[in-house]
């Protein structure tokens, strides 16, 4: 970390106590220090950093390869300090696979937002998972399709108003939304799948904790892990960021309890 | 005590750091930043170096001093 003034007497510290075993700075270096284009309040910046400090507490960050999605974050490589490739909409699995049977010894991870992994890309995640594929996911589910216009995603809530459920979703005519973890738990090649949030600072550090195992779980060549986070998306949900925040404590992690799903 | 220091033109202001900070020590500022919004500014008082603020970020613009 640079000292912004050497001559002062009060040192910059660690920012960020996010577990007893580790102490991160406030911007890790896998993060550039650049400006994201994600509105005020999204719940990318925040995901986005959480991952960058667990790589560099590990210190992969040289072996890392990521897979960024199409969705808002598709220009996750411009804030990533390390190897980061594309996939076409919702096949960041079927890319890691490829990349980590190819070149075993890197960190794969996918970065999908829940149009991208459960809608157009359900049959990849399944897939992958069901092949116990050596590789870790990060899936953000902010309940609607962001990039696009804010119109409705498999997870969207019942009763939920996006761009294209105007009067809210109705279970009889778009169908229950879908809790992907619960269903990629029943697949024995899922070896971890954890929900968490980041709507408040204890969640965020619960995040934290979760993605660093999700991790460990591929340095130690465990299998598939998954960690669903629960984020905000003010604009398209119409509201500020503190409601948006207060909607997942309230609403979303009623319906997507947060914790352990599977491990083993 | 400790301290924190908010990068004002980093700032979007969605004031995710000032419900987080159990101390109440944040605000929004009176004047507009670069972008156009009221950015969140340290109040001072009894920082205790938590960290809640700077966990909930989105933007990485806050800095704690010990
Ligand atoms: C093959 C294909 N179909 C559709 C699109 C349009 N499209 C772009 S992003 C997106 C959904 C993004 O939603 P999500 O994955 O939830 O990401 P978010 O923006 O919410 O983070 C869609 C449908 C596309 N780019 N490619
Ligand atoms: S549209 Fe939603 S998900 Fe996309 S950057 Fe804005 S707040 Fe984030
Ligand atoms: S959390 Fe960051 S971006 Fe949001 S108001 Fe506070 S300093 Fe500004
Ligand atoms: S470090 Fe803790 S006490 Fe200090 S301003 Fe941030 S949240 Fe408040
Ligand atoms: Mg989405």
């Amino acid at each position: 970390m640079k000292k912004k003034n050497s001559k002062s007497t009060k040192k910059e510290t660690p920012a960020l106590r996010v577990d007893s075993s580790s102490v991160v700075l406030a911007r890790p270096e896998s993060l550039y220090d650049v400006e994201n284009h994600y509105c005020a309040g999204c719940g990318h910046g925040i995901i986005h950093r959480l991952i960058c400090e667990a790589i560099d507490d590990f210190g992969i960050r040289e072996r890392v390869i990521a897979v960024a999605p199409v969705g808002c974050a598709v220009i996750a490589y411009d804030y990533w300090n390390f190897d980061v490739t594309e996939a076409a909409h919702g096949r960041t699995p079927a890319v890691a696979t490829g990349i980590k049977r190819v070149r075993p010894d890197n960190i794969v991870f996918t970065y999908q937002g829940d149009g991208d992994l459960a809608a157009i890309g359900t049959s990849e995640i399944i897939h992958a998972a069901n092949r116990g594929e050596n590789i870790t996911v990060i899936f953000v589910n902010n309940g609607v399709y962001g990039m696009t216009g804010g119109q409705m995603a498999p997870t969207t809530l019942a009763g939920q108003r996006t761009a294209t459920t105007l009067n809210g979703r109705s279970l009889k005519r778009e169908g229950y939304p879908i809790k992907i973890l619960e269903m990629l738990a029943v697949l024995p090649g899922t070896k971890y799948a954890e929900r968490v949030s980041v709507h408040s600072a204890q969640e965020v550090v619960r995040a934290k904790r979760a993605i660093k195992k999700a991790f460990r779980l591929q340095i130690e060549g465990k299998g598939f892990s998954i960690v669903e986070v629960l984020s905000m998306c003010p604009t398209y949900w119409g509201m500020t960021p503190i409601q948006s925040a207060d909607r997942i404590k309230n609403e979303v992690s009623t319906f997507y309890p947060l914790g352990v799903i599977k491990s083993c | 005590m400790a301290k924190i220091k908010i990068n004002k033109d980093k700032c979007k202001g969605c004031y995710l750091c000032i419900v987080n900070c159990p101390n109440g020590l944040i605000k929004v500022s009176g004047e507009l930043n670069i972008r156009g919004v009221k950015p969140a500014v340290f109040s001072g008082g009894k920082c205790t170096g938590c960290g809640m603020c700077a966990l909930v970020c989105p933007d990485c613009g806050i800095v704690i001093y010990k």
